[in-house]
């Protein structure tokens, strides 16, 4: 577990809290300065024809705002920022990890809490700045028998309570599992030799690419499903 | 799912092994702040570039595909409006100069005939005319001769008479007695 350890590299310290430059912070900064980077170069020419760079800046670009316009509509489009920059900020963590010896950022229940609770308390807030108390509605579902409704209300409570546990783990989970995994079948590699080592090597650039889909797959799950609470808090939709 | 539950199989696994170093490196609360610091400036960082900065980049080169093709898209549309209206024009011409020629042969054909009528009619009444003409002088003649053949046959008379009685008859007596025979 020595590659989830958290390194502090640069030891800092405000209004009494550690705020240490740690290896986690250094992942961050780099996902900082790369997602802009990328776009800077791959949009640099801002061409009417699209290279390969910029096709992918541009595809991801329309990848996301289609998926905001498909689940919450056009007025979801003001929120579009904020969903992307959740999105490339998850990817770029999740695909970084996978590099030899880097770090995985997102593999920490911190901050993929931290990063879920943003979410949760912001679209509480837009709900209820666009229906006010009429938001709490949310809680009581239509068509559902009055005597049935005092437990439908302290469920839907809850679930709704209990969204950012189940958004964040489901992405500290995953990311961590499967680097769990790789370094235990690394381990492998190396503990069984030249001569037994090569099945789990085989196994392990096999499971290095589902990795790869897994890294995308949590990001994308995550934007969905922040995209589907959005929906809520803008139209109110009952399911 | 599975992978999410063998994951967690594999870290509580690891737990129970790391307890005595401390268990697993998340849940140390001490790594806590550190992260939250990093994290929130982070991201809002990033959030203020993609928002101010690249992120309409990107909206602005898509807008302007999209203006640039519908701009010649409609160029498309009109350059092919006018080709039909050309088109048109063109066929109306023709249609028109095809209307034209043929009026234009069918009068020429119908002043020929009517000269060709006129001078066939022409024609036929000069021959007409002449034909009289030429039917009157043969009857003329005709009358003047057989007049004469009346003089000739008085004189003839006349003579064969005056030989036979031996004394002159003038023609006008054979012809008076000639007369009543002849009618």
């Amino acid at each position: 577990m020595q590659q989830f350890e958290i390194k502090r590299l640069i030891p800092m310290e405000l209004f009494g809290y550690d705020v240490s430059f740690t290896n986690a912070s250094l992942f961050m900064v780099l996902a900082l300065a790369v997602i802009p980077l990328f776009y800077l170069i791959a949009m640099n020419r801002r061409a009417l024809v699209p290279g390969r760079l910029q096709s992918t800046a541009e595809l991801s670009y329309e990848f996301i705002a289609n998926m905001v316009r498909d689940i919450v509509g056009e007025k979801g489009m003001k929120y579009f920022p904020w969903i992307f920059t959740i999105f490339m900020f998850i990817l770029v963590l999740n695909l970084l990890g996978l590099l030899p010896y880097s770090f995985t950022v997102t593999s920490h229940i911190i901050v993929t809490f931290a990063l879920a609770a943003m979410v949760w308390l912001i679209i509480t807030a837009i709900g209820f700045m666009n229906h006010g108390v009429g938001f709490l509605k949310l809680f009581v579902p239509d068509g559902v028998p009055f005597w049935l409704l005092p437990i439908i209300v302290v469920i839907e409570v809850i679930s709704y309570l209990i969204r950012p546990i189940s958004h964040s783990v489901r992405l500290f989970a995953n990311m961590m599992a499967g680097h769990a995994m790789l370094k235990v079948f690394a381990g492998f590699v190396v503990g069984l030799g030249l001569l037994g080592g090569w099945a789990p090597l085989v196994f392990l650039v096999g499971f290095t690419g589902l990795e790869l889909v897994v890294a995308f797959l949590q990001a994308f799950i995550f934007t969905v499903l922040t995209c589907i609470y959005l929906n809520d808090a803008v139209n109110m939709h009952h399911h | 799912m599975i992978a999410a539950l063998s994951a967690l199989a594999v870290v509580v696994a690891a737990a129970a092994h790391e307890e005595k170093a401390g268990g697993l490196p998340q849940l140390n609360p001490a790594d806590f702040s550190p992260q939250l610091a990093w994290l929130a400036v982070t991201f809002v960082l990033l959030y203020l570039v993609l928002s101010r900065v690249t992120l309409p980049r990107i909206g602005e080169v898509l807008e302007e595909r999209r203006d640039r093709v519908q701009r010649d898209l409609d160029a498309a549309e009109r350059f092919k409006s006018d080709t039909d209206a050309a088109l048109a024009a063109y066929e109306k011409a023709l249609s028109d100069a095809r209307l034209k020629a043929s009026s234009m042969a069918k009068e020429v054909r119908d002043r020929l005939a009517a000269d060709t009528e006129s001078e066939r009619a022409r024609t036929e009444s000069e021959l007409t005319a002449k034909l009289t003409e030429a039917e009157q002088r043969i009857s003329a003649t005709k009358s003047k001769a057989l007049a004469s053949v009346d003089e000739i046959a008085a004189e003839t008379a006349s003579a064969v008479v005056g030989k036979l009685l031996g004394e002159d008859v003038s023609p006008a007596e054979v012809k008076k007695v000639m007369q009543p025979a002849a009618e």
